[in-house]
């Protein structure tokens, strides 16, 4: 969709939390993307080396997780990983699934950050 | 080097999600049904919200829109011709309504209040991937399809279509001329949202719009 107002909003968000690391150097920034997020990965990375630059993330790397649809079939009693986005049915059973327990995530999950500090 | 991994967990919609919990519980407060109605460009949202708002205004429901476009106030004109209070949203260039807009333009809304409608539809930007990842704090959302789409529009825009709580078939007077496959449309807004109402409507001969109608008196009646 609008990936770029998307990375806008991560780097916004990372750098917040920097305020309370004041010595910290930004390694990693992983996501978590649901398989119907309309996000595609490709474009994050590409807006990431655009957006970060003079910003305390810069030389930092962007990891998208993608996270495939999760359905609980009440057929079986049990969540179901779907193949793709394009049948909301149970892969075991058939019957259509309407409860979604997983694909819609759209978030920042962790960051990995140097303290600058040496251990021996 | 050193490094050490900071847990975040936090939505990048967060702002988003966050204002669209307030409008909710403020739609709720007010008891009034708030239906957020989205489709690609040209489906018709604007006739079928035209006629629904007539309709509704008929039988006495007191109803009110939100339209957003990029630009340009010609759906608002149109809609107003209802007699129904309407007020345009220029996202100038956004490709989806936020939250925010909609917060912003139901404060500064002159003569109308929330609490003084029954009916408050918004009619997304037309778009059928953006406006899927934006909460409006609507209790319905509505996916319009035309007949003149095609039958697998579900299966290329699946996002959306799941994440609707009514379906809207438009423009079914021109199903013949269009050879438009109606059991393959339903089955495919079956395989990707199983179980969800479809409504299968024309604005312009009305076909369809008593079940429509009784549909929003249920919800309604339902909060």
């Amino acid at each position: 969709m609008h990936e770029l107002s998307l990375v806008t909003s991560i780097v916004e968000t990372v750098t917040e939390t920097l305020a309370a690391l004041p010595a910290a150097r930004v390694v990693e920034v992983r996501l978590r993307v649901g398989a119907l997020a309309s996000v595609i990965p490709e474009s994050l990375e590409f807006c990431w080396e655009i957006v970060i630059e003079g910003t305390p993330l810069e030389g930092s790397r962007l990891v998208v997780n993608m996270l495939p649809v999760v359905m609980h079939c009440a057929g079986c009693d049990a969540d179901v990983t779907l193949d793709g986005v394009q049948s909301f049915r149970c892969p075991q059973c058939g019957s259509p699934c309407s409860e979604m327990r997983q694909g819609r995530e759209l978030e920042i999950d962790s960051i990995e950050i140097d303290d600058g500090k040496v251990t021996a | 080097m050193t490094t050490r991994i900071v847990e975040m967990r936090r939505g990048i919609l967060k702002k988003n999600d966050e204002l669209a919990a307030g409008l909710r519980a403020s739609y709720a407060e007010a008891g009034v049904l708030v239906l957020n109605l989205v489709s690609s460009p040209g489906t018709g949202k604007t006739a079928f919200l035209e006629r629904t708002l007539r309709e509704l205004r008929a039988k006495g429901a007191r109803v009110a829109a939100l339209v957003g476009d990029l630009e340009t106030d010609n759906d608002a004109l149109r809609l107003a011709a209802s007699g129904a209070p309407v007020r345009q949203i220029n996202t100038h260039g956004i490709c989806h309504l936020d939250a925010e807009m909609i917060g912003k333009h139901i404060e500064g809304w002159a003569g109308v209040m929330l609490a003084g409608l029954d009916y408050l539809f918004i009619e997304n930007v037309g778009n059928l991937v953006c406006p899927s990842s934006y909460d409006l704090g609507e209790r319905i959302r509505v996916a319009l399809l035309s007949v003149t789409e095609g039958e697998d529009k579900p299966l290329k825009y699946p996002t959306l279509f799941n994440s609707a709580d009514a379906a809207v078939i438009t423009k079914i007077d021109l199903s013949e001329p269009c050879a438009f496959n109606r059991e393959l449309a339903l089955r495919n807004i079956n395989e990707i949202r199983p179980g969800i109402r479809i409504f299968e409507t024309s604005a312009k001969t009305g076909t369809g719009m008593v079940e429509w109608l009784e549909y929003l008196r249920e919800e309604r009646a339902m909060r």
